[in-house]
């Protein structure tokens, strides 16, 4: 096991030095000291690291992360994972708004809330959420799949594309073209698959399905008089 | 940009350390606004028949003794003054609305920045170091504190659109975003017979909550109301004799985090100003809901 300490290096030499590590480093583990809610800790990693971060982090941890599993204990600011393209990033504590932004893929796990917008354009992330998540989350979501072991707020998955989303609770409202749907065996296999990534309790059988109505993202002919 | 902080102490033998423990918090949030700075400090209450008014001057070096004498011998009261930086708190038993007509009416260019029992506001142009350092901050005890780094969007860099705003007494406010429709609700505002000091939207959402107040209103109505009428993105923190209260607008994306433990509860727009805060790594961390209001210290 390797320290860095934000105190003493700074974010930049966190990243530098992260970044600096052959693909094929034996040091692979890295436990980061004194984040003290720091934007951009371990941005862009792309070998196949086991950073844990012990505290609180600002904005953007884990940006673009490939390969890497990052373990953040405790806070998560906004834009947690954003554009994440593979690897993990878990997050112990609740997430501040954006988290898994745009992510391509990779597993993105919080085990308390998220904020708004979580998964807002994701395009192949999978998200799991131990508890809820707040208005908008999965906004344009075109691809992955985001679950939602507590409750969603407010119009969730609007102008959805592909995303695949599962709530255990309540749906404060659905957004504009978001649908509930028909939970098929693959849907209970993908699912199963996810809570178990994510180490969760949760059985499928208790979660349903929202997904794209598909009635928005095309040009519908009856609409025409609308522009 | 801009940057809010608000610490509350929940653990009363804290109280000496507040300036200490709040100075960390304004500064990590200096690049968010490094134009302005302001703070309230709630400390040293005044006694039930007496006012205590924060009152500030563009000039350093302007002669308070002359507003002190005035005042005692045009409304027959007694005042003390106490000049901190280019602000001045003045402790008066003469009535409030008669201390403000005679300030505007003999002394027009000295601004009244906040007014109550135990609030006392200072802000400044300049970074939040040095406006921190000016005012002596660093020493000062108190139950609870809210700030705020101005990067104007909206109105000039000037003293007078530093934040907080006053709302009335012992209450203020602090403001990161910005109104769309502050131009319309001020001149709806100024028939209401509401003054305004400068061009800045924060202003004019203090000085609706002050006209709800006024109208008598709770907090927490005039807070309830303001999400209907005032339009456009915010974050507002309100301090309150009290403690304070934490509102976003419904869309909510001007950040907002809040964390709490045994000994105090903090709001800031970003976790890094809470961070230095002892404690910190084991609190409570929560970013606030939109539409919702959250208080400390009751009052609301």
């Amino acid at each position: 096991m390797n320290e860095l300490d934000v105190k003493t290096v700074g974010v930049r030499g966190i990243n530098l030095h992260l970044n600096g590590l052959p693909k094929n480093t034996n040091e692979k583990h890295w436990v980061i000291k004194n984040p003290m809610g720091q934007h951009s800790i371990a941005v862009g990693l792309s070998a196949p690291l086991q950073v844990d971060i012990n505290g609180h982090v600002g904005f953007y941890c884990g940006g673009m992360n490939a390969h890497a599993e990052l373990t953040i204990h405790g806070h998560a600011g906004v834009g947690t994972a954003e554009n994440m393209m593979s690897g993990v990033v878990w997050v112990k504590g609740n997430s501040s708004e954006s988290a898994g932004a745009t992510g391509n893929g990779g597993l993105l796990v919080i085990d308390g809330d998220a904020s708004s917008r979580c998964g807002i354009s994701m395009k192949g992330i999978d998200i799991v959420v131990g508890g809820n998540v707040g208005h908008m989350s999965a906004f344009m979501g075109q691809r992955g799949n985001l679950v939602i072991c507590g409750d969603a707020g407010d119009a969730l998955g609007d102008s959805i594309y592909e995303a695949h989303l599962y709530v255990k609770g309540k749906v404060a409202s659905l957004g504009a073209d978001c649908i509930e749907k028909e939970m098929r065996s693959e849907h209970i296999s993908e699912l199963e698959r996810l809570l178990k990534a994510a180490k969760r309790r949760e059985k499928p059988a208790e979660f349903r399905r929202y997904g794209s109505a598909r009635k928005l993202y095309n040009f519908s002919v009856d609409h025409a008089d609308a522009y | 940009m801009c940057g809010i902080v608000g610490l509350y102490l929940k653990n009363p033998k804290l109280k000496p350390k507040l300036g200490k423990m709040f100075k960390p918090m304004i500064i990590e949030m200096t690049n968010r606004g490094p134009d302005s700075a302001g703070v309230a400090i709630y400390r040293n209450p005044v006694k039930k028949a007496e006012t205590k008014f924060s009152l500030a001057h563009n000039d350093g070096s302007y002669d308070w003794k002359k507003i002190d004498v005035g005042l005692e011998k045009a409304l027959r009261c007694d005042c003390r003054i106490k000049k901190i930086g280019n602000h001045c708190i003045l402790v008066t038993n003469a009535k409030e609305p008669a201390v403000v007509a005679w300030l505007k009416q003999h002394h027009p260019e000295v601004r009244v920045v906040g007014s109550g029992h135990t609030i006392e506001i200072f802000k400044e142009t300049g970074l939040p170091a040095n406006v921190y350092d000016k005012f002596n901050l660093d020493e000062a005890s108190g139950t609870h504190m809210i700030g705020h780094t101005r990067m104007a969007t909206e109105s000039a860099v000037t003293t007078a659109g530093s934040h907080p705003f006053a709302t009335g007494a012992d209450l203020c406010l602090v403001h990161n975003g910005s109104l769309s429709n502050h131009n319309r609700l001020r001149e709806n505002l100024r028939r209401e017979g509401i003054d305004f000091q400068t061009e800045n939207d924060t202003e004019v959402a203090a000085a609706y909550m002050t006209w709800k107040l006024r109208s008598g209103a709770t907090l927490k109505q005039a807070l309830e109301d303001g999400l209907r009428d005032l339009d456009g993105f915010y974050t507002f923190l309100v301090g309150t004799a009290d403690g304070f209260a934490v509102v976003r607008d419904p869309i909510a994306c001007k950040h907002a985090v809040m964390a709490e433990t045994d000994d105090w509860v903090a709001m800031a727009t970003e976790y890094r100003a809470i961070a230095h805060l002892p404690g910190a790594d084991d609190a409570k961390i929560w970013e606030p809901e939109p539409s919702m209001i959250y208080t400390w210290g009751g009052h609301a």
